[in-house]
């Protein structure tokens, strides 16, 4: 019983955030309504038993990529009046989506709760709750069955790693680097220079500048 | 009836007193924690620190508490007041959740999680949003730009921290913070806790926590000497109380997170009769404390970081070795075949 009353509470405060990210005004709010919303699935996956995945959602979602996209919209300007223009032009289309996805997660979910032999004849079944830890069936799955396929995921990863840093580093003369083991050799002796200046005449600073940009 | 009770009341009842139990001694603990770093501080720079308000100073944390209390919360005109108010306490509250699973000694906890240290980097990667919150709230160029500074500090040490966590466990074989401590003993006493066996770690997990307290040397956040206060340049009175409270208490919780991997927890550092005498909260209360004053001490003599050099410490010194210590104890283990006992279920 208290199991249900959870699953409503976490379940209406899903839907209800889910539909405020879509309908708030500032992008800031949607972005906080958003963080909500996976709180609650996080919610819902504690009360599946599927601690694992609860934990890895708050900690890859809600921790790395939510604050990520907080940045991001907290720094650019968006003009919502500017985006909602071409509503109606775009509005079959995103229909069209909406129902593909909408038929999709229906047989999908369908197929489990009406024909149970669905289930059964998946290529790898998914073991009982009781009889392993969740993080053991994940182990064995993602390490075992599935190693190569998780192997390739990380390959892609990988390349889009190197991708962002091949597009954003600078090279040649025009970059501006620092040399650590050169800051770090910097004594009083090349770092600092003593001059006497006349009164009454300006002194060149040029030659000091020089210096220092050999360092 | 009364078996209604114990199967439903019950287990509420127990948990709402533990978390009260532990709140409780838990800011308490803080309240006395921040005036042994104010004198720390103090000793270090040859000053006497607190010392007016009870004796030794011991009351100058309440005495602050009622101060803050009384003070006029001034809300910014431009600030967005609802997430300005709601940012202290996401902060606070994120700082007293990981709470629940320190096991202080064998069964002392409020949750035995077993996935307890997924639910602590969960929980700890959550404590940006505060000061992202806070920062951004303030509606205030030098509050936002100290909460970016903040939250690109806190999200990089937190990468680090995520590998010596995976190498504690890879050596342990479990997720349970009380298994960890209870796989560290061995007939070897303190010689057979985690401190020594990963030593790099240790020393990588204590920067780190530095770094992700937001502690000196890396309180670039705050930085109170040239910025002011940072993300919390507009607080003041309770909530800016409820910012320095939850940063404190993630700094106890770092300390008691350090004992647990690799400081044995409430074990006795060795296993004869003098130490054995001893109650483990008591060992785990010094060793938490011990791992605090290094906190202090690093606090009063070590100057601070640049926000490159912040950068460049956590992102190529620290973050590569340990990768390589999860690559090597990794291998060494498969190669010796040392796997740990793993329990199943």
């Amino acid at each position: 019983m208290v199991a249900g009353i959870f699953f409503y509470i976490f379940a209406i405060f899903l839907i209800a955030s889910a539909i405020m990210v879509i309908s708030a005004r500032n992008p800031v709010y949607a972005v906080f309504f958003l963080i909500l919303g996976f709180f609650n699935a996080t919610g819902l996956f504690i009360l599946l038993g599927a601690e694992f995945l609860a934990m890895i959602l708050l900690m890859v979602y809600v921790g790395a990529v939510m604050v990520l996209f907080l940045f991001v919209v907290m720094m650019i300007d968006i003009d919502f009046k500017e985006l909602s223009k071409g509503f109606l032009q775009y509005a079959p289309i995103g229909t069209l989506v909406g129902v593909i996805l909408l038929a999709e997660i229906i047989m999908v979910v369908g197929g489990y709760v009406y024909d149970a032999e669905t289930v059964r004849s998946a290529a790898v079944p998914i073991p009982d709750v009781n009889t392993v830890s969740n993080l053991e069936a994940f182990g064995l799955l993602l390490y075992g069955e599935y190693v190569f396929f998780i192997e390739l995921a990380g390959l892609i990863l990988l390349v889009a790693l190197i991708g962002a840093v091949v597009l954003t580093l600078k090279t040649g003369s025009k970059a501006l680097r620092q040399d650590i083991a050169t800051q770090v050799a910097r004594t009083p002796a090349t770092a600092i220079e003593m001059v006497s200046v006349k009164s009454g005449q300006a002194f060149s600073t040029n030659d000091t500048i020089k210096m220092n940009k050999r360092d | 009836m009364v078996e209604y009770f114990l199967t439903h009341i019950w287990p509420i009842l127990s948990i709402f007193v533990h978390s009260l139990a532990v709140l409780v001694l838990l800011l308490v603990a803080v309240a006395f924690l921040l005036l042994l770093d104010r004198k720390i501080w103090a000793a270090v720079q040859l000053r006497r620190g607190p010392n007016v308000v009870g004796p030794f100073g011991l009351l100058q944390s309440f005495a602050d508490l009622l101060k803050f209390v009384f003070k006029e919360v001034i809300i910014p005109s431009g600030a967005n007041k609802f997430i300005f108010i709601i940012a202290p306490f996401v902060t606070c509250t994120l700082a007293l959740a990981v709470w629940a699973i320190v096991p202080i000694s064998e069964g002392w906890e409020v949750a035995n999680l077993n996935l307890g240290i997924l639910y602590v980097f969960a929980i700890s990667s959550l404590g940006v949003y505060g000061i992202i919150m806070g920062g951004w709230a303030s509606n205030s160029k030098y509050a936002f730009l100290g909460a970016m500074r903040s939250t690109a500090q806190m999200v990089s040490y937190e990468v680090s921290i995520g590998f010596v966590l995976i190498t504690v466990l890879l050596v342990t074989g479990t997720l349970n913070l009380t298994e960890i401590v209870n796989a560290q003993k061995s007939e070897y006493g303190m010689f057979g806790w985690y401190w020594l066996m990963l030593f790099p770690m240790f020393v990588v997990f204590f920067i780190s926590a530095l770094a992700e307290t937001n502690r000196p040397p890396f309180d670039l956040p705050e930085a109170e000497s040239e910025l002011v206060a940072g993300f919390m340049i507009e607080y003041s009175s309770t909530p800016y109380l409820l910012y320095m409270l939850g940063e404190y208490v993630s700094i106890t919780f770092m300390c008691a997170l350090t004992t647990i991997l690799f400081l044995g927890g409430w074990l006795p550092i060795f296993d004869i009769a003098p130490f054995t005498w001893i109650p483990g909260f008591v060992w785990f209360i010094l060793k938490s404390v011990g791992v605090f004053f290094m906190f202090g001490m690093v606090k009063a003599f070590v100057p601070r970081y640049r926000y490159d050099q912040l950068m460049r410490l956590g992102w190529k010194v620290l973050l590569p070795i340990s990768m390589a210590m999860v690559v090597i104890v990794a291998t060494v283990i498969f190669a010796f075949d040392l796997y740990p006992n793993v329990a199943t279920a």
